[in-house]
């Protein structure tokens, strides 16, 4: 097993008096594609959310335990947010472009980061969309709004966009639920690529997907990790009962 | 039991026959009725005013003939020494000194205001509004410049404060503070305007010359800061609408590439906005422009042409709040009120309608990617 990257220790969650994570404590390796699984409302996405941050938006949540990346805690008072933000990218579930052009998508994250140079800028847009397997496909239009991509393309210009912030982590939610088999291959096989240069947390419904894209799997059920280990252990012979269960399609 | 025969068919020629619903039929008929009766109304009103305005337009031809014999009388000017401030009658646009002359005219007036009558259409584009001399003239240039002047100075001030306003309250006031901010600001829309009117005639009139030392207390910029206020919870609203429409997987997007608030505020849900803010300023603009009691309170009521934001101006709906009442039934004075009035109502009509399409096509585009 490579190097832990992200590490929780007894990370509790509550939305108001909800609890919505309970506990949870997992180590994430470097360079491998760790999924979530679960069945909706167990806490998987808002797991994830915690490991960036981006649950701070919500009101009335309240965190307890640890989060460490590369054995930092970054729910440390001294923390900046916005910098932790750039290291740790995330893709949504719906792809969210923004109503401008896929060059000035791509741009966003460098330009807020200072970079104004245009032939600096020309250079990351290339190589984050070459990095992102979309290079070829939008390199003739890449003043043509963002909105006028398919689904699958916005997703993975998405992608290229939170690669243009150089971020060492990347937080993925659901990225293919909403794209048709095709287009979901082409995330797939992105995933596979980025994974060398990247560590990686993907939130998935899709069973197969984990089993396909992930090498470790966790399966959370009701805000509980109930198991984490070897994609191929969990989907072979997991320990829990539960686990079986949920992956067998008794359940969830 | 079993038998074929008895069985009962579901779907029968009897059972599926067309019903009349009396009570359905009623509410639907009244509903459609009260809705066009509306747009009647509306309609109507229009016509109503536009129609008044109409014989300024029907005596056109006769206009150049008697145009000279009118100048041969404009004479007052020459009496300054006849001055009276006894006479309590209210002379708009009209300077003292000649209020006795008018009075000891007052038989000849009525075949001048014929004259004049014919004349009216050459000088509504003049530069003079004297609608109640011995030689009316209404020019409404000194009206329209007045009017847009003091628009101009309320935008400059309600503009930016509206628009900041609503961006806090969308993008960084704390959801307690903001369900406070809303409604409270969204109550000020309904604000009587006399009161803000009487306010900055009293407060702000005096507020402002002590700081800036101008000589007339009230003025355009008086007026204008006031009408801000009427404008600012109207501007607010519907920016606010329009950047909380703003989708939440735009700022998560922005968020998470390690963008600041503000930058994401900035960059992104401002950007997004803009139809929606447009549309505000628009509306704002049309509240501005109709606004008759702050402008007639607070304005200092002189028309004239002048760029200086601390010069008296006069507006088109504070003409009409103010003449309205003592003019002639009938007389061309009364006619060009009218006028104003169609003209109000134009303005105001295409300004709501380009905010409405300017949203309605805009935004919506925007959110689906049919423009670059």
């Amino acid at each position: 097993m490579k190097e832990t990257k992200i590490k929780t220790k007894n990370l509790t969650l509550f939305y108001g008096a909800k609890m919505a994570l309970n506990s949870i404590s997992v180590d994430i390796p470097e360079n491998e594609v760790t999924a979530f699984i679960g069945p909706s409302g167990c806490g998987k996405s808002t797991f994830l959310r915690t490991l960036n941050r981006m649950n701070d938006l919500i009101p009335g949540v309240k965190i307890t335990g640890e989060v460490l990346v590369d054995s930092l805690n970054i729910y440390d008072k001294q923390i900046d947010v916005v910098n932790l933000r750039k290291k740790i990218g995330m893709v949504f579930q719906k792809s969210n472009p923004f109503a401008k052009s896929i060059f000035e998508n791509v741009a966003y994250g460098p330009r807020i980061n200072g970079i104004t140079d245009r032939k600096k800028l020309e250079e990351i847009v290339e190589r984050s969309l070459k990095n992102a397997f979309i290079w070829e496909e939008v390199k003739d239009r890449l003043h043509d709004s963002a909105m006028g991509l398919s689904g699958g393309q916005q997703q993975r210009m998405c992608i290229a966009r939170t690669l243009a912030v150089e971020p060492e982590i990347i937080l993925m939610d659901e990225p293919a639920s909403a794209l048709d088999p095709i287009s979901t291959a082409k995330i797939e096989e992105l995933i596979f690529e980025l994974k060398k240069n990247y560590t990686i947390v993907i939130v998935t419904h899709n069973m197969q997907q984990a089993a396909r894209v992930s090498d470790l799997t966790a399966f959370f059920y009701l805000g509980e990790l109930i198991e984490f280990g070897k994609t191929k252990k969990i989907f072979t012979s997991p320990d829990k009962k539960q686990t079986e269960d949920y992956i067998t399609g008794r359940f969830g | 039991m079993n038998n074929p025969d008895q069985k009962e068919y579901r779907f029968t020629r009897d059972s599926l026959r067309k019903k009349f619903r009396l009570s359905e039929f009623l509410s639907e008929k009244i509903i459609t009725g009260v809705a066009f009766l509306s747009i009647t109304i509306i309609v109507l009103i229009f016509f109503f005013v536009f129609k008044e305005s109409l014989p300024i337009f029907r005596s056109e031809k006769k206009a150049a003939v008697k145009v000279e014999s009118i100048q041969k009388q404009e004479q007052y000017g020459v009496d300054t020494s006849v001055t009276s401030n006894a006479s309590g009658q209210e002379q708009y646009g009209v300077t003292t000194k000649d209020t006795l002359m008018i009075e000891n005219q007052a038989p000849e007036r009525d075949t001048v205001a014929h004259g004049s009558e014919q004349a009216t259409l050459k000088s509504l584009v003049g530069k003079q509004w004297l609608p109640v001399s011995d030689n009316p003239r209404y020019g409404l240039i000194p009206l329209i410049v007045g009017t847009l002047k003091i628009t101009l100075i309320a935008m400059l001030f309600a503009a930016p404060i509206a628009i900041l306003a609503a961006l806090f309250s969308a993008s960084f006031a704390p959801y307690w503070l903001r369900e406070i901010i809303k409604p409270a600001i969204e109550l000020l829309a309904g604000f009587p305007s006399v009161v803000i009117g009487f306010f900055a005639l009293m407060v702000m009139a005096s507020f402002f010359q002590n700081i800036f030392g101008y000589d007339g207390r009230l003025n355009a910029f008086v007026g204008g800061v006031a009408m801000a206020l009427a404008a600012i919870p109207i501007i607010f609203t519907i920016t606010e609408d329009a950047l909380t429409a703003v989708p939440r997987t735009y700022t998560e997007a922005s968020l998470a590439l390690g963008a600041t608030r503000w930058q994401t505020a900035l960059f992104v849900t401002l950007p997004a906005a803009t139809p929606g803010i447009f549309a505000a300023i628009l509306l704002g603009i049309g509240r501005v422009f109709g606004e008759t009691m702050i402008a007639l309170m607070a304005t200092g009521n002189a028309a004239m042409i002048s760029a200086n934001p601390f010069e008296s101006v006069r507006t088109l709906a504070a003409t009409i709040g103010a003449e309205m009442a003592e003019v002639v039934f009938g007389d061309t004075h009364y006619s060009v009120l009218f006028l104003i009035g169609s003209l109000l109502f134009i303005f105001n009509f295409s300004l709501n309608a380009m905010a409405e399409f300017w949203v309605k096509g805009k935004l919506v585009k925007r959110f689906q990617g049919k423009q670059s």
